[in-house]
């Protein structure tokens, strides 16, 4: 007798838990040679609300967690990805339609890009920032601050390593993060956020939203308590719109070339200048 | 007079109350919590809710400095939108009183009222004595509002004309200068029986007001807590003709909270009760939040607390 196949929920990532989308709706996504995979959820502008929401909260306490910290816990991110390879390589393959090589090449790819970030977080301050020659009697220093909750459009593909590129740098510089997946290949991602969940990142730190790019990019960019944009999942033409209302906070919006790159970790933080008297 | 003034005819009266369907209460109050108030209506009961905030700081920390930064923010909320309104009152500590009322003064607050927290506030163990004493003294320094807590040790041992007494006495310090508000502490009183009780000891003892908490004990307001005191205040505008208001405080932070307060208001006690005379909710973090959901309704798009002041 045959066995029943256990078919998986996709839901959204809030919080650190697995909610559906407020909204109810769902979507089908489907994979190479038009087959169905899924119905992961279609997460309304409510949910892009609540993500940032529980992004917001979570904030000072990841930007405050020291850099050693932040970057222990990006290097358990890669060991519990690790563990969950076979799962990333067998969806991308079932998504991408990629050989399994190929997929496997990516996943190794996404994992070794946490190692590399995770690497970065206590070095950053030291690379980037400075102790500035001032005439008088002060000590005057700039280090690097994080802006606060960044949304990230996840590249389409690759799939893994697209969201993972972008989502690792905006949390090694001390920011939280709402990752919209991408519209056509979620599924890595949201596998991305059950190994999130379980590797000692604080709840809120990471929000990962699925569903339709063009409803959410909008109130993104309009939502006055998201800092930054990575756009990288997003048309030129959505980009510019996303620039246009998120004018009204002085919204710091990105594409990088797509590779790894301190600079990714830099264009979501400031440098923040202080000056102290020497000898106090 | 329901009641002749003496102990027996009181217990008599109180212990003759219906007792409250425990389970009935819960699950009415958490059906009127799914209610879904939306644009117009939200933008309405927004602003309402504005006016009818007591903007409440109870801290050991408190200085004339945050006082009077919480005047300004009590007549101007947003002061980059002057269409919304002020709030209904500043609480605040016995010896705050008069910095607040004359920063209010200053500035064009003179409607916004001075709620006092007096009679040994938040605990109220202290004697008669000084509990009179400290209430003349918030009268004296300016305060429209006494809020007084009962002596919640005497009403859970029975002592129910002790506590009546206590209220009376308050009630006729304050005479016409100033409204009573009288705190129940229900997250002291365990029983939903006891909430209706006590509601019905301080209305009859002569309060203008009756007031779920201090906000330093949990649980506070909770939502079957409130449609019991409305409940409470209903009948007893049945009985008497009077109407008395009602104040929850504690743990109402976010717009949805305060909203759902306003829907049990209406759909308990009745739309005569929805204005600042006769409901107010003790809160003070709840006014950036109704800010914020102002902001959005107002741009169209989410706000952020980077534009609201930390208080």
């Amino acid at each position: 007798m045959s066995r029943l196949d256990i078919n998986k929920t996709y839901k959204l990532f809030i919080a650190g838990a697995f909610p559906r989308s407020e909204s109810g709706r769902v979507y089908e996504i489907k994979g190479a040679y038009k087959k169905f995979i899924a119905n992961p959820a279609m997460a309304s502008r409510k949910d892009l609300r609540d993500a940032v929401v529980a992004a917001k909260a979570a904030q000072s306490g990841w930007a405050n967690a020291t850099a050693f910290n932040r970057g222990q816990i990006l290097y358990r991110i890669a060991e519990i990805m690790q563990g969950r390879s076979e799962q990333f390589v067998d969806e991308i393959c079932a998504l991408e339609g990629v050989s399994n090589k190929a997929a496997k090449t990516q996943v190794d790819e996404a994992i070794d890009t946490w190692v590399w970030y995770s690497g970065w977080c206590d070095k950053l301050s030291s690379v980037t920032g400075s102790l500035n020659p001032v005439s008088g009697p002060f000590y005057n220093f700039t280090t690097p601050e994080p802006l606060g909750v960044v949304a990230v459009f996840a590249e389409s593909k690759p799939s893994l390593l697209g969201a993972v590129r972008t989502l690792a740098p905006v949390l090694a510089g001390g920011n939280t993060a709402v990752l919209i997946a991408s519209e056509s290949y979620p599924l890595p991602v949201i596998t991305l956020s059950e190994a999130l969940a379980t590797s000692d990142l604080p709840a809120g730190v990471v929000n990962i939203l699925t569903g339709k790019t063009a409803e959410l990019a909008p109130w993104v960019g309009s939502h006055m308590e998201i800092d930054g944009v990575d756009v990288a999942g997003l048309s030129k033409k959505q980009e510019e719109e996303l620039k246009l209302v998120g004018a009204d906070n002085l919204k710091r919006v990105f594409r990088f070339t797509p590779s790894n790159h301190p600079e990714r970790i830099l264009g979501f933080m400031e440098q923040k200048t202080v000056w102290h008297p020497i000898g106090l | 007079m329901i009641v002749d003034g003496s102990e027996v005819s009181l217990k008599k009266f109180l212990s003759d109350l219906p007792p409250v369907d425990q389970v009935g209460a819960e699950a009415r109050a958490s059906m009127l919590a799914t209610r879904s108030i939306k644009t117009t209506s939200k933008a309405w009961a927004i602003d309402m809710a504005i006016s009818m905030v007591d903007l409440t700081t109870l801290e050991g920390a408190d200085s004339a400095g945050k006082v009077k930064a919480l005047c300004a923010k009590a007549v101007r909320p947003d002061p980059t939108d002057l269409t919304v309104p002020s709030v209904g009152a500043i609480c605040v500590y016995n010896d705050m009183v008069k910095i607040a009322r004359t920063e209010l003064d200053a500035i064009g607050g003179g409607d916004v009222a001075v709620a006092a927290v007096a009679t040994a506030f938040p605990s109220g163990r202290a004697t008669l004595t000084v509990k009179k004493l400290d209430t003349q003294d918030a009268i004296d320094a300016g305060a429209n509002e006494i809020d007084m807590v009962i002596d919640r040790g005497a009403f859970l041992s029975g002592h129910l004309g002790e506590v009546f007494d206590q209220i009376k006495v308050i009630k006729e310090l304050c005479g016409n200068k100033a409204h009573l508000k009288v705190i129940l502490e229900t997250g002291e009183l365990v029983t939903y029986d006891n909430v209706r009780k006590a509601s019905y000891l301080a209305m009859l003892a002569g309060a203008d007001f009756i007031k779920t908490s201090t906000g330093k004990v949990a649980p506070a307001a909770t939502a079957p807590v409130v449609l019991v005191m409305l409940e409470a205040v209903r009948d007893y505008f049945a009985l008497t003709g009077t109407r008395i208001g009602v104040k929850p405080a504690g743990g109402i932070r976010t717009t949805k909270d305060a909203i759902k307060q306003l829907v049990l208001v209406n759909e308990t006690a009745g739309s005569e009760w929805l204005k600042p005379s006769l409901f107010r909710i003790g809160a003070s973090a709840l006014l950036n939040d109704l800010l914020m959901q102002r902001m959005k309704l107002r741009t169209g798009h989410y706000a952020s607390a980077n534009y609201v002041t930390m208080d």
